[in-house]
């Protein structure tokens, strides 16, 4: 037997320091992978900005922000950016008309009034939409809520494409990110809030409304901001069902082509690096990132500066 | 090997006072196993503990005794350098494992807590099989055994569990009961052969049948083991103790800061009949903590 | 007697109001508000799934499996699609489940929190999780660009893209794993004479796998249902072989169904539709896969 037991007075310990090249390698390697994720950020920064110097040596930055008109291909080229602008300005602001108070409203129902087995119900349905392809969303907002809902059901003047069918389903995209992060916002809420509301006589509703929702406002707005940081970026849906025609959208009818609807569709033509199509394509890019980021960025500050400490 | 426990319940129960009388009667010209020096220990710049000075002997129990916030883990957890994994803990004088600076520059925390083993005040089995959890330190520890089966055997047996478990030790440790995962987490602890053993609070989460067997346990690796041991509770420390430190805890006038303060050590039978302090006097009799 | 009656009367007086109150018209209304935003979103789902199964009905066949795409939608099938989606997700898991573990192993056992350095990783890999995916496509491209890897469509290429959309998702899915084992296990293993490195690899990893398990396939049916990176890389392509490498050209499930319902035939929405059914069931087992992962193997501490 292995003996723990029989122990003289042991030697004189050595409690110097071991060499351990392999516990050195790892931690270098766990480092660099993290590393890799400032690497990512700096790549996309650099890829997005050489291809944008470029193209704004040969179009003037005034004239890309503040031009009226978008025609990259055609032969009396031009490059105003304002017309995408518009068309993602509908799209979101659509979006985020469906999915603020759907989102909000699921939310409240599964943090305040749902049961246990209610909540474990509705919680899957809420990841399941989450978890379908932009892409399947897409076709659904084309082939259904545009060609069948809107043309044959309601007879409503447009074509085949709008910035409303597009915008619609897209919110119905977002509804699980703003109702599970309000949600979680809402549950964390400490019950002693909603006693105390109870014991001043106050319903289930008016606490909700006026204890609760106030009480995780920052988290609200923080799962509102990450929304609208997804709908500026969604490209499938738009791609598809928002239109191909770079024009100033005036109304949720009309068809219209967002920032990402010309990427996506300016990526299928096979452009040569370099040429002005191909810088024009990472001008807009690099133009969707710094909203995005903004946006992020945003979000970030008012989680961090807001949280409440319970 | 398998009457250990029936052995120790009995007799070893019988009197705390004879073992004390035996071993305070042994003469102490040996090197300490542990020595602290004029042991500061800090957070940042919060004193923890001042001016600690005290020597666990060999093959002793030491307990570290005190009112809560005195410091008596914050010194347990410096033995084998597990405040190096709080940010800002920092030790100052020496704290010598057998003549050997513990934080001398050269010192690898890790052959360190390799010597000196550690049980915490929760039991903490890892999240693996009963013969896994005994393997694991003499596997991390490139140990060249001749048989891991008889390793975890002698393991288990010394810390009685052998009986309750050898039927299921391929099954998770998590399923053993409070006390039993505490005896397993002992003989994880033995099963790397270590000199000396810190018992943080081991029974402050069990209950008192669980309790006396760990106690029984103590006594029973006194012979091969020098142990140190924090506990809350004064019946425990002269129950199983050779010495005593009183820790308390002084409040700093100015800051209002709470510094653990070595009161007085030695012999558990002086601490506990005959303390020199009035302070220790005051908290023994429970007028005070 | 008297105190008796007071007593009873204020309690109907309560039990009375509670019952106006929380019944009261407001009150009903506000419930069936929320009522109605929930089921607005069930039969939205309903819908969408209902209708896709039946304008995909017709061609829920064994052609979606074995045909190539062509120009008769009646001899079109998804063939190179499905295995192309396959090669890419597979490239994909290899390398991004590695890295993710690897960076969140870094950021949550090794990384001083206070460093300057791990405070931008950490802001870092939360802003990147929110970057739209097409920005991913766009930073492959260029990287391409420069690289002067002319054929973009290649398996690899398009895994890369992936890959750094997915390797937040599986980041902060890891950290969550690794922090949900309690910190007296670390303690343990330290204890005992193991390394850092060896209590990660031989504890923390362990027990957090299940949480990875789970988070990382999330991740991988996010990729396996994205389109947009891909459209930038080439991945549009008319394929009439199955690819078979890591260079090979490919086209994927996501991007087919977006060129069959951009088609004026109704034959390819048709085909649209099935292969959308396809890759639901597809998405909808690997999340099956995942919740049955955390409810079996999750460790409750």
């Amino acid at each position: 037997m292995t003996s723990v037991t029989a122990r003289t007075t042991p030697p004189t310990p050595d409690l110097r320091r071991r060499p351990r090249p392999g516990d050195i390698a790892a931690r270098m390697g766990f480092r660099f992978a993290a590393g890799l994720t400032i690497a990512i950020t700096l790549g996309i920064l650099i890829a997005l900005i050489v291809p944008s110097v470029e193209f704004f040596s040969e179009v003037p930055v005034n004239e890309f922000l503040f031009g009226t008109r978008w025609a990259p291909r055609f032969a009396d080229a031009s490059f105003g950016v304002v017309p995408l602008i518009t068309a993602t300005a509908w799209t979101t602001a659509i979006a985020l008309f469906f999915a603020i108070p759907l989102g909000l409203g699921a939310a409240i129902f599964m943090s305040e009034f749902a049961h246990q087995r209610t909540r474990r119900i509705l919680k899957p349905v809420l990841e399941v939409l989450a978890g379908i392809p932009t892409v399947v969303y897409g076709y659904f907002a084309v082939q259904f809520i545009q060609a069948v809902v809107f043309r044959d059901w309601l007879k409503l003047e447009t074509g085949s494409f709008s910035v409303l069918s597009a915008g619609f389903v897209m919110g119905i995209m977002i509804i699980p990110t703003i109702a599970s992060i309000s949600e979680d916002a809402m549950s964390a809420v400490p019950n002693s809030l909603r006693q105390g509301s109870a014991a001043l006589g106050a319903t289930r509703r008016q606490t909700a409304l006026k204890v609760v929702f106030p009480a995780a406002l920052s988290g609200i707005i923080a799962a509102i901001v990450l929304g609208v940081s997804r709908a500026v970026g969604e490209t499938m849906i738009v791609a598809l069902a928002a239109g191909q025609q770079a024009r100033i959208v005036g109304g949720p009818l009309e068809a219209g082509q967002t920032m990402t609807g010309f990427i996506a569709n300016a990526a299928l033509g096979d452009s040569r690096v370099g040429s002005l199509e191909y810088n024009t394509l990472f001008a807009v890019g690099l133009l969707l990132f710094v909203i995005t980021l903004l946006i992020n960025l945003v979000s970030i500050w008012i989680v961090r500066r807001f949280r409440e400490a319970y | 090997m398998n009457d250990i426990r029936n052995t120790s319940v009995a007799p070893e129960r019988t009197g705390s006072t004879n073992t004390i009388v035996h071993a305070s009667a042994r003469p102490s010209l040996e090197v300490p196993v542990l020595d602290c020096d004029s042991v500061s220990i800090f957070y940042d710049d919060f004193r923890a503990v001042h001016d600690v000075n005290f020597a666990c002997l060999r093959n002793e129990i030491t307990a570290l005794i005190g009112p809560s916030g005195c410091g008596k883990s914050t010194v347990l957890r410096s033995f084998n350098r597990m405040n190096d994994l709080i940010e800002g803990a920092r030790v100052e004088g020496a704290i010598t494992y057998r003549g050997e600076d513990i934080y001398g520059p050269e010192v690898d925390a890790i052959e360190v807590r390799r010597r000196i083993g550690m049980v915490f005040q929760k039991p903490n089995p890892f999240p693996k099989s009963i013969y896994d959890n005994i393997a694991y330190g003499p596997r991390v520890n490139g140990m060249k055994v001749d048989s891991m089966d008889d390793l975890v055997e002698e393991a288990l047996t010394r810390a009685a569990l052998w009986d309750e478990v050898k039927d299921k030790l391929k099954q998770s440790a998590l399923g053993l009961s409070g006390g039993q995962q505490q005896r397993l987490c002992i003989a994880r602890t033995i099963a790397v052969q270590p000199e000396v053993i810190l018992m943080d609070e081991p029974c402050s989460a069990l209950d008192p049948i669980a309790t006396l067997r760990i106690e029984d346990l103590m006594q029973e690796l006194r012979n091969d083991y020098t142990i140190v041991i924090v506990t809350h509770n004064m019946q425990q420390a002269a129950r199983v103790a050779d010495k005593t430190a009183f820790f308390t805890a002084e409040a700093n006038d100015t800051t209002g800061d709470r510094t653990g303060v070595l009161v007085e050590f030695g012999d558990t039978a002086t601490i506990f009949e005959s303390p020199h302090d009035k302070r220790t006097e005051d908290y023994i009799s429970g007028r005070f903590g | 007697m008297a105190r008796r009656t007071m007593q009873e009367t204020v309690h109907t007086t309560i039990r009375h109001k509670a019952r106006s109150g929380e019944s009261s018209p407001k009150s009903i209304g506000f419930l069936v508000i929320l009522w109605l935003a929930i089921l607005f979103a069930l039969v939205f789902l309903t819908v969408l799934i209902v209708t896709t199964f039946i304008d995909g009905w017709n061609r829920l066949d064994s052609r979606l499996f074995t045909e190539y795409p062509a120009s008769d939608p009646e001899d079109a099938g998804a063939r190179p699609a499905i295995l192309g989606s396959l090669w890419v997700i597979g490239t994909t898991a290899l390398m991004t489940i590695p890295l993710g573990v690897a960076a969140a192993i870094h950021m949550e056992e090794f990384a001083n929190r206070h460093h300057w350095f791990s405070r931008i990783v950490e802001v870092n890999v939360q802003n990147l999780a929110a970057i739209p995916a097409v920005i991913y496509g766009m930073l492959t491209l260029g990287a391409m660009g420069l690289m002067g890897v002319s054929n973009k469509n290649q398996v690899w290429v398009g895994a890369l893209a992936l890959s750094m959309l997915i390797l937040p998702v599986v980041i902060i899915a890891t950290r969550e794993s690794l922090r949900a084992v309690p910190s007296e296990i670390r303690q343990g293993s330290l204890a005992v004479g193991a390394t850092p490195l060896q209590t990660v690899v031989r504890n923390t990893l362990p027990a957090a796998v299940p949480g990875i398990a789970t988070g990382s396939i999330l991740a991988l049916s996010r990729a396996l249902g994205e389109a947009a990176p891909l459209l930038l890389l080439g991945g549009l392509v008319f394929l009439s072989f199955d690819p078979n490498g890591l260079t090979s050209g490919y086209t994927t499930m996501p991007i087919q169904i977006f060129n069959w319902t951009s088609r004026p035939q109704a034959g390819f929405h048709e085909l649209a539709a099935a292969a959308s059914v396809l890759l639901l069931v597809m998405l909808l087992a690997m999340n099956a896969l995942a919740i049955l992962i955390r409810n079996r193997y999750q460790k409750r501490w």
